[in-house]
């Protein structure tokens, strides 16, 4: 992976920019420091890392439009940053730019449940937006795993998912409106706690940017009555196949589960190794989980559970209660932690059409045989988003390469099948590269000319997305 | 008329085109400024690509007529969850609404509050640019972060940056069944409350209308027939200090109910319609209580009060006009429309945005149809057509 050569001059007038940005905001919240500046040399992709020339934490819009303003006039890239946990290096730095964090925006300005709206400042986490509504009985849906640590901001810039996406979408459809700084310090604000403007689609060419259009301070989101309740049932099949056509079979069937969760057997075993949830030895397993009333709940699993007994589960565990139904939970939810505890792992996102899921199983089985690198598959089975986990060894030279270059296999084999790099993650500098695998030169042009529009000079997070040599002219303007 | 047969011959007309384009898919929806131009088809691009309703994806190619899309999703139990209208009873078109149109004008009917609108179903397009190339985005999968999000750009902008020649989607299962609860009310505080308590409980209500002519507030629900049951009873508790409710569960007439209001039957006869999206708390605090002090016209309101159907007979807008010192119908609706979007922007009615839905061409062609944007809005959106069509030949006007 490549960055591109810092710019010297930039460097060299460091001591001027922090001058400048120092006029605008207090103290305490521009950070210079070689020593502190470090704290931001990384997102979540922690195997590369780079300090900022600076990082600012402003507390308002006002103070983001300065920033912008004073770095767009010296031509410094800037690049937002919410909490950090970006798995794409979306929020790597470089060494010539400024890292603009979000984190003290972190205020909830307007709840309005009888509109089922809350306005809050983006460096709110995501949990705790969803706090701020409980005690009404409300919640916002997106829930990515990463929930209690990101920022709304990091949310709408990667367009996050959650395991409840398949029934609530992801973070593009539960955005109402945005205040955005454009690179040269314009405030715009766009949408509100109303629905669908008459021009274009603002809001859902900014989500999911990846912090290349403009900063969003603050977001209107929509929020949603709790469910009564929720129940999963847990089923366990002797090949991938079958798993795949009883999914297939469901959807078919009319029901609408929250959530699909498919794990395979190197995960199974790994998981019941470091939690002991209980879970059967066998190729595939689901769990599908169903919202609404006790009698809804029982309708819906009735309806599932007769349709898995025609697929010959080796097991159909349905839930009673919540102790059953945390258990059943337990193994899913301690996958990732549980491959963390045998080694070093690397996680995709590629998505993939769910019915050409048991030929990529087939097809990732042995290509781990061929890199000689095990491979655990969890899976958002309803909508086909994969999450292979590629376990290798930092320590041993060579490894974090394989890694990587099987990595790009699986995820060359998900756009061959017809899906795409990246279901939830990004781009960032993860998947840069591989671009134009997926499209062709056309297809990023016109979203290079986009950025264009937003960013004339491209000094907003410019050396993510697309391919460096794609951008090379456009950032050297 | 240019009528491509295929993606290629499409490219090709664009590329080569030395005069503006009007771009027709059905002809069913004249909305917007009346544009100029030679009329580029894209009808003759016809047919599903892939339908795989086991994994809820559907791509077609744009000019596709939206009933052949219903049909063959309905043949597997499936549907287009956010219920695009049909426009052609209201504004008194004739032809075959194609998928293309529905995309391009981002069509979403009475579901919208459930199930989102037609962007958010929306996974893939293919068009041609201004430049006549072939860009590809989204794809055929539901989750999908790759690159910016140009799908949901391309819906909505009516044919102004691109010919869309293939669209996908995730489609939804129909349910099972549907219930729809009728509330008698007398005025639209009444009318608000039930629509708001309706939308803040779990009951996962469909559809939430208050049609005024009727005294009647509609709430649909729709699932499984057991839980219908359930949540029907848990509604008519909810809303038993209200006024009485009655429950409609026969499949056709509620098809036909929720037609009507996706429709906008009851303007159907009114020469102007606007259409006006407000937050329902603003709608209802602000605006109906501005509209019925100075001006009683038909309404009908629907997205739970979150979006208002306005309906003006010409004896209507003869009566606006003398306000500003005029006495024709067509000057009382060149003031009312303006006076409508300046609503939209007075910060004590909370914010939206007012859309002339149906008048006659001179009307649409001497007003901003859609609701003017911020001026650094505006212009990004000058930007991005000058990017994506530098000659200015797609539906040049329509959209500022
Ligand atoms: C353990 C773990 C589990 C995860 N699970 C999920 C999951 O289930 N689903 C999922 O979708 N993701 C998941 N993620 C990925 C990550 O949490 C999300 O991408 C998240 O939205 C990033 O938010 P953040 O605030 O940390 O953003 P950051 O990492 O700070 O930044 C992410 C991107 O957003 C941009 N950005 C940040 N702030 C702004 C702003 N104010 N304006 C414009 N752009 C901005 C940055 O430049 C960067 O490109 C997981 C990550 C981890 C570590
Ligand atoms: C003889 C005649 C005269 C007419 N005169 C006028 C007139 O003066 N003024 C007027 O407003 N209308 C007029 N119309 C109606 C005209 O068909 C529509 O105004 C306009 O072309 C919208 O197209 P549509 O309704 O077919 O598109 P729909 O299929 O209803 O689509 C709605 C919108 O989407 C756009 N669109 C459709 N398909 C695509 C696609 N595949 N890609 C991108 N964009 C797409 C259309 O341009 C339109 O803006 C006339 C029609 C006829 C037959």
């Amino acid at each position: 992976m490549d960055m591109p050569v810092p710019n010297a001059a930039v460097i060299a007038k460091k001591d001027h920019v922090v001058a400048r940005l120092k006029a605008v905001l207090p103290d305490d919240a521009v950070i210079h420091d070689p020593a502190e500046t470090r704290a931001y040399e990384c997102d979540a992709l922690t195997v590369y890392r780079c300090p900022p020339l600076a990082a600012v934490l402003p507390s308002s819009t006002e103070e983001v439009a300065a920033v912008l303003r004073i770095c767009h006039e010296e031509g410094v890239p800037v690049v937002p940053r919410g909490s950090g946990t970006s798995l794409a290096g979306g929020a790597m730095p470089t060494a010539d730019s400024v890292i603009l964090g979000v984190a003290r925006l972190n205020a909830v300005l307007d709840v309005d449940y009888d509109n089922r709206v809350i306005r809050v400042q983006t460096g709110r986490t995501n949990l705790s937006v969803t706090g701020a509504v409980e005690e009404e009985g409300f919640f916002y849906a997106p829930d990515p795993s990463s929930q209690l640590a990101c920022a709304i901001a990091g949310n709408i810039a990667m367009n996050s998912g959650g395991a409840h996406c398949l029934k609530y979408g992801v973070t593009t459809n539960n955005l109402l409106g945005v205040t955005l700084v454009l690179m040269d310090g314009t405030v715009v604000e766009v949408g509100g706690a109303y629905l669908d403007s008459g021009g274009y689609d603002w809001l859902g060419l900014i989500c999911g940017s990846e912090g290349q259009l403009g900063v969003v301070t603050e977001a209107t989101l929509r929020i949603l009555p709790k469910p009564e309740g929720a129940r999963p049932v847990l089923m366990g099949f002797e090949s991938s196949e079958v798993a795949g056509a009883c999914v297939a079979d469901i959807i078919k069937a009319g029901v609408l589960p929250v959530a699909i969760e498919f794990m395979d057997r190197p995960c199974i075993r790994a998981t019941e190794a470091f939690a002991g949830a209980g879970y059967p030895d066998c190729e595939a397993l689901l769990i599908v989980e169903v919202e609404g009333s006790p009698a809804e709940i029982d309708e819906q699993l009735g309806v599932i559970c007769q349709i898995a007994r025609r697929h010959d589960p080796v097991e159909l565990r349905e839930s009673r209660s919540a102790e059953e139904s945390a258990r059943i939970w337990l193994g899913r939810k301690s996958a990732f932690g549980a491959m963390g505890q045998i080694n070093d792992y690397m996680c995709l996102d590629g998505t993939i059409p769910v019915s050409s899921l048991p030929m990529v199983l087939r097809r990732i089985g042995e290509m781990s045989k061929a890199y000689g690198l095990d491979v655990a598959n969890v899976f958002h089975a309803g909508d086909g988003n994969m999450h292979p986990l590629i376990l290798f060894d930092a320590n041993k030279p060579g490894d974090l390469e394989r890694c990587e270059a099987f990595g790009a296999d699986i995820l060359k084999l998900c756009v061959e099948v017809g899906g795409c790099l990246t279901g939830e993650h990004g781009v960032g500098i993860e998947k840069r590269d591989l671009m134009d695998v997926q499209f062709g030169p056309a297809d990023i042009e016109a979203q290079l000319r986009v950025k264009d529009v937003f960013d004339p000079q491209w000094l907003l997070n410019p050396a993510k997305v697309f391919p460096l040599e794609a951008t090379a002219a456009r950032r050297a303007g | 008329m240019i009528r491509p047969e295929t993606e290629a011959e499409l490219a090709e007309a664009v590329a080569s085109a030395e005069e503006p384009l009007r771009i027709v898919g059905g002809g069913t929806r004249p909305v917007g400024q009346p544009v100029e131009g030679v009329a580029l088809s894209v009808a003759g691009l016809a047919g599903v690509e892939l339908y795989e309703p086991g994994a809820l994806t559907l791509v077609v190619r744009a000019g596709t007529p939206l009933a052949e899309v219903e049909r063959v999703l309905a043949a597997e139990g499936q549907r287009l969850a956010f219920e695009p209208m049909d426009h052609r009873g209201l504004l008194g078109t004739g032809g075959d609404p194609t998928i293309g149109g529905v995309v391009a004008a981002n069509v979403s009917g009475p579901r919208r509050i459930q199930a989102g609108a037609c962007r958010d179903a929306l996974i893939g397009v293919r068009f041609i640019d201004g430049r006549g190339q072939v860009v590809r985005n989204g794809g055929r999968v539901m989750k999908n972060v790759t690159g910016y999000d140009l799908v949901k750009l391309m819906a909505g902008s009516r044919g102004t940056l691109g010919v869309l020649t293939e669209v996908a989607f995730k489609v939804l299962p129909a349910p099972e069944s549907a219930a729809t609860l009728t509330l008698h009310v007398e005025d639209s505080g009444q009318a608000f409350d039930a629509m708001t308590r309706a939308m803040k409980s779990p009951c996962e209500v469909s559809g939430a209308a208050w049609v005024p002519g009727a005294r009647a507030v509609h709430l649909r629900l729709e699932g499984f027939s057991g839980s219908v049951g359930y949540r029907t009873g848990r509604l008519t508790d909810l809303l038993r200090d209200l006024g009485e409710v009655t429950v409609e569960t026969g499949a056709e007439a509620n098809a036909a109910l929720w037609r009507a209001i996706r429709d906008a039957e009851a303007l159907t006869d009114h020469p102007y319609v606007w259409r006006v999206s407000m937050a329902p708390g603003a709608m209802r605090a602000g605006f109906m209580a501005d509209l019925d002090r100075t001006a009683r016209f038909d309404r009908l309101v629907d997205w739970a009060g979150g979006l208002c159907w306005i309906g003006m007979t010409e004896a209507q807008a003869a009566e606006y006009a003398p306000r500003y010192g005029a006495d024709d119908a067509a000057s009382g609706a060149i003031r009312f429309h303006r006076d409508l979007q300046e609503a939209m922007v007075d910060p004590e009615l909370g914010g939206g945005h007012a859309t002339l839905v149906k008048g006659p061409a001179a009307l649409r062609a001497e007003v901003t149809v859609f609701q003017p944007e911020p001026a650094p809005l505006a212009a990004l959106a000058r930007g991005l057509r000058a990017q994506f069509d530098p000659r200015g030949i797609l539906n040049p006007g329509l959209m500022g």
